[in-house]
């Protein structure tokens, strides 16, 4: 049914239904996007705060379109001009912030977990931008959106999920909510790259071309050169030797095959750029489609929370309409 | 003491109100020309393509069709206990100096037609907008009024209207749920 969380901090324990409701909510909002007049006044006089705490184009600027779209005030405070260079703690500059009384807080950090720390001590809605290796929420819905939009559906799919998965929160938060959803999960990378409990998750190959033989879906994942520095591969030239998706190692997928890419891409690492930009590519599609998705979370969210404190002014005074 | 529900319209009373509607809107803006249908979701969806059918029927020609969902545009959304699935506004024709006709099933308070004239506002700005239901029941809380009404139903607040249409109820009627009833 609806969506019951007070926050948005992982795929991770939502139900099936609650993940289709956000996306079913997220693909009717598209079409505001395709308007003269990109707004609606749902939000109007609500305050949307974002704290990013990681470098980031595309999540930061969706989540600022979406917010604008909707009519909310966005305010953004990245990590590098904050208070954070002066040594405030995070649970300091988001107090602050909270003081405020903005209406949801949107917080990237390179440490997993930091947003369920905030939602523990922060009384407004969280959204998760991205934890560490831990989760990326808003990146797995619009990864469903836009398969779901080309596919047609999400169960009985054979979705391959490729790369540094081991260090990836994108493919943490696809794969809850891809086996949820009834797909089937094929986990591709070197050993060094995927993490022990990889095998829990779906089955795991070693070799590009077995990995995606016969896949529905191949969603590629960024390899995070900033992360390289302990050896997990020889080298970057090795690891595209093995590993690079190129239009050769697509032949083996289905003919009507898609694949997903999280962006930032690395031209020729872990993807061709003929592929990247070719007809299978639908990484264009999930931009588009992670502005719906972000209106979509913060419309469900920051209702959600204004319904609750309605809800308990009219509770104080005991019985006071409908006697009955 | 429960009261039962009392039917006001039946099946053929509410084909008669419709068909009536289609002429009516037909005399009023002289014909066909410039003019588009938007419902309200739901039940002023299905009202709406009857309406397009009807003019089919009658003048041969194929109005454009619209659909407004005014979920965002609510005034009480924070009020509603159940968050409702957007279903999203589908309008793929200009409504710059067209004839609007927007359509939903029961004009009540009258905050539904704001939302969606806010709504119908953003998307351009039609020569004129029509309202059209298929019953109005009274109690407006704003400055708005039906051009074209099926049935003026007079109410009591704690009364309730149901419009039942074969599309998505099962059978065409409007009933009158007596506060008890619920």
């Amino acid at each position: 049914m609806a969506f019951a969380g007070r926050h948005l901090l992982g795929l991770e324990g939502l139900s099936a239904e609650e993940i289709t409701h956000v996306i079913d909510t997220a693909e009717s909002f598209k079409e505001i996007s395709e308007r003269d007049i990109k707004k609606v006044p749902t939000l109007r006089g609500k305050t949307v705060v974002s704290l990013f705490y990681e470098a980031s184009t595309r999540t930061r600027t969706s989540f600022e379109i979406a917010a604008k779209r909707l009519s909310a005030d966005y305010v953004n405070i990245s990590a590098s001009v904050s208070s954070a260079t002066k040594g405030e703690t995070l649970l300091d500059t988001a107090r602050n912030i909270a003081a405020m009384r903005p209406d949801c807080l949107i917080i990237r950090h390179s440490a997993s977990g930091a947003p369920h720390f905030l939602a523990d001590r922060v009384d407004c809605p969280i959204v998760n931008a991205g934890d560490g290796a831990h989760e990326h929420p808003t990146q797995a819905l619009l990864d469903l959106l836009t398969i779901r939009e080309r596919v047609g559906r999400l169960s009985g799919l054979t979705v391959a999920i490729v790369g540094d998965i081991l260090h990836s929160r994108v493919a943490r938060s696809n794969v809850h909510a891809l086996r949820l959803l009834g797909a089937e999960l094929r986990l591709v990378g070197p050993p060094t790259l995927l993490p022990p409990e990889a095998k829990t998750w779906g089955h795991v190959y070693h070799d590009l071309r077995a990995g995606v033989r016969g896949a529905d879906v191949i969603i590629m994942l960024r390899i995070q050169r900033e992360r390289q520095g302990l050896n997990f591969f020889p080298s970057l030239d090795e690891y595209s030797r093995f590993f690079c998706l190129t239009r050769s190692v697509l032949e083996e997928a289905k003919p009507d095959v898609i694949v997903l890419h999280p962006g930032p891409i690395n031209r020729g690492v872990e993807i061709a750029s003929d592929v990247a930009d070719g007809p299978y590519s639908v990484v264009m599609d999930q931009v588009t489609n992670g502005v719906a998705v972000r209106m979509a979370v913060l419309f469900l969210l920051v209702n959600r929370a204004q319904v609750a404190s309605e809800e308990q002014k009219t509770a104080a005074p005991p019985r006071l309409r409908r006697s009955g | 003491m429960s009261g039962t529900e009392r039917v006001v319209l039946d099946a053929q009373g509410v084909e008669r109100a419709l068909a009536r509607i289609t002429h009516e809107i037909l005399e009023r803006n002289k014909g066909t020309s410039g003019l588009v249908l938007i419902g309200i979701r739901s039940r002023g969806v299905d009202l709406a393509a009857r309406l397009a059918r009807k003019i089919a029927e009658i003048e041969g020609v194929e109005v454009p069709m619209g659909i407004i969902d005014i979920t965002l545009y609510r005034d009480d959304l924070t009020r509603a206990a159940e968050q409702p699935l957007v279903k999203g506004t589908d309008i793929r024709f200009p409504i710059d100096d067209r004839q609007v006709i927007l359509v939903d099933d029961v004009l009540y308070t009258g905050r539904t037609v704001r939302a969606a004239l806010d709504a119908l506002i953003d998307f351009g700005r039609p020569r004129t907008v029509q309202l059209a239901v298929l019953v109005d029941r009274g109690h407006r809380e704003l400055p708005i009024r039906a051009d074209y009404v099926g049935k003026n139903l007079p109410t009591a607040l704690n009364e309730s209207v149901e419009v039942r249409l074969s599309e998505r109820d099962g059978q065409d009627e409007v009933v009158l749920v007596p506060a008890e009833g619920r």
